[in-house]
């Protein structure tokens, strides 16, 4: 839109030129409001500054059973994202690739995808137990929906002229699969897998949340009920970096394999 | 596979309508068998007959009102505040195509942050009532506002402003009659995925930590063991949260067209 007007001097020039840089002293500046605050205005019992939660992060760490419930968590993503992509690509083909089947099933599958979830979560710690088994399904029932759609309407774009091309010419059904439909189907099959990763996140960090006796969740409270801000806030903080990333790796593999549409 | 193109629609979408109905009376079925027949555990999962009994007691006896208000009344905070910060701040780092480089990524990748995670930071400040789940439902909804509407904001095509203006339109015209007509639809989708996801947020927190609203009930609940008058609150609340959407999808298609 309407460019900002050009400034005078150079530190102006250089930070017109670098959007990044004026990002990078956003950034800061937040974070010196929030030490601020801490420091001055805030309980100490409530919040604490971002240079003690910094300086804290290895007491956080060395906190006995820190790190195993970070591995704990770490490993109940992995799993439910395996299992929600599987299943989801698995019922996202088999809705997908039959118009009958599509027009009825997809509907449900959407319907189910709109749900408020986090209502069953009960039923899960019921069905599932406290351990990490509620924590992979939930995670599982929130991931393998965005996938389901995404395949779905990846499927669905895909001309026909092209499976009655491959078919014409003898192509197998696996043929026609790996050659056509796939390649299809890559890059909206990426954005959902990005969709699910998200979900997942959510799903399991939910049922953390709800009840934990090992994983993320059991910290958080513990640290909550202490009121251990300093630790609470370098807990959260590690795991926020790492959905970041998580969420990065997905895009750029996204990005990635998206690249012969445009070529 | 795919296979045929020619449509037939009355008779396709009557034959999967009914594949529908007798998919969810099957799924009904099953689960009544299960239930009675099946030997599975009544704590596990509850007569349908009795959800069903339960279900018109909750609703009969009124006793769900006051849990609703107190939700709809979080929701409706949350939301005002999302959308009063997420419009504003949208719309001032939109008119700079600067801004919109220096912030975009930044609430990009806080939005990829998962922020029920500072639930309970949230519980922290606020304590266990409303204000923990306005500031929860508040901070989720925000993002997808202020993103659509800074997309929906910035990317209005130059040759429609240029003209506009060379053309002598005011500030206030430019906005009423070029900008807005343009960005609407993207800010639209921006305020029903911000309501949908501030509604999953506001009962999600009351799911984990709160003393009073539907999702509390329904913890309440499942810790009581009363299955079947959980599952009918379950039953109401998706029912309820399902309405909600399916009138915020409404409005955003009515916006849409107009």
């Amino acid at each position: 839109m309407v460019a900002a007007a050009p400034r005078r001097g150079f530190a102006g020039r250089v930070l017109m030129r670098r959007p990044w840089l004026a990002r990078l002293i956003v950034i800061t500046a937040l974070f010196a409001l929030w030490e601020i605050a801490a420091r001055g205005f805030v309980d100490p019992l409530f919040l604490s500054p971002p240079s003690q939660v910094i300086a804290s992060l290895d007491s956080v760490f060395g906190t006995r059973g820190v790190p195993a419930a970070l591995q704990l968590t770490l490993f109940e993503l992995t799993v439910a994202f395996v299992l929600a992509v599987a299943i989801g690509l698995v019922l996202g083909l088999a809705i997908g690739l039959q118009p009958l089947v599509r027009r009825s099933f997809f509907p449900i599958v959407l319907l189910l995808y709109g749900m408020p979830q986090v209502t069953i979560l009960p039923l899960f710690i019921l069905f599932f137990g406290i351990g990490a088994a509620s924590k992979i399904a939930f995670g599982v029932t929130h991931g393998m929906f965005p996938v389901t759609v995404t395949v779905v309407a990846g499927v669905q774009n895909l001309k026909p002229i092209l499976l009655i091309g491959a078919r014409s010419m003898g192509a197998s059904r696996w043929q026609i699969f790996r050659y056509v439909i796939f390649p299809h189907m890559v890059p909206s099959f990426f954005a959902g897998m990005r969709l699910g990763m998200s979900g997942v996140l959510l799903g399991v960090l939910l049922a953390e949340l709800y009840v934990s006796i090992a994983g993320i969740g059991y910290f958080t409270t513990l640290f909550t009920q202490n009121f251990d801000p300093t630790k609470l806030l370098g807990l959260i903080g590690v795991l926020a970096v790492m959905a970041i990333v998580l969420n990065a790796v997905v895009r750029r593999a996204e990005a990635h394999f998206a690249r012969w549409r445009t070529e | 596979m795919v296979g045929k193109t020619g449509e037939r629609p009355s008779r396709d979408a009557l034959a999967s309508r009914l594949i529908q109905a007798c998919f969810l009376v099957s799924l009904v079925v099953v689960w009544y068998l299960a239930a009675t027949r099946w030997g599975v555990n009544r704590l596990l999962l509850p007569n349908p007959l009795a959800v069903y009994d339960n279900l018109l007691d909750i609703l009969q006896s009124g006793e769900f009102i006051d849990d609703l208000n107190t939700t709809l009344g979080e929701l409706a905070v949350a939301f005002a505040i999302s959308v009063t910060c997420g419009l504003t701040l949208g719309y001032l780092i939109s008119r700079s195509s600067y801004w919109i480089e220096v912030f975009d990524p930044l609430f990009a990748a806080i939005y990829s942050i998962p922020i029920i995670l500072f639930l309970p930071l949230f519980v922290l400040f606020f304590g266990l009532g409303p204000p923990s789940k306005i500031a929860l439902g508040a901070s989720i909804s925000f993002f997808p506002i202020v993103i659509n509407t800074i997309a929906g904001f910035g990317h209005v095509d130059r040759l429609l402003v240029m003209a506009a203006r060379s053309m002598g339109a005011s500030n206030y015209h430019l906005f009423h009659h070029v900008l807005l007509p343009a960005a609407l639809p993207v800010i639209l989708t921006g305020l029903r995925m911000g309501f949908t996801t501030a509604l999953l947020s506001i009962i999600g927190s009351e799911t984990l930590a709160s003393l009073a609203g539907l999702g509390h009930r329904i913890v309440h609940l499942a810790e009581a063991m009363e299955m079947a008058r959980m599952f009918a609150y379950i039953v109401f609340v998706v029912a309820i949260a399902v309405t909600l959407n399916t009138i915020v999808s409404t409005l955003e298609a009515r916006g849409r067209r107009n």
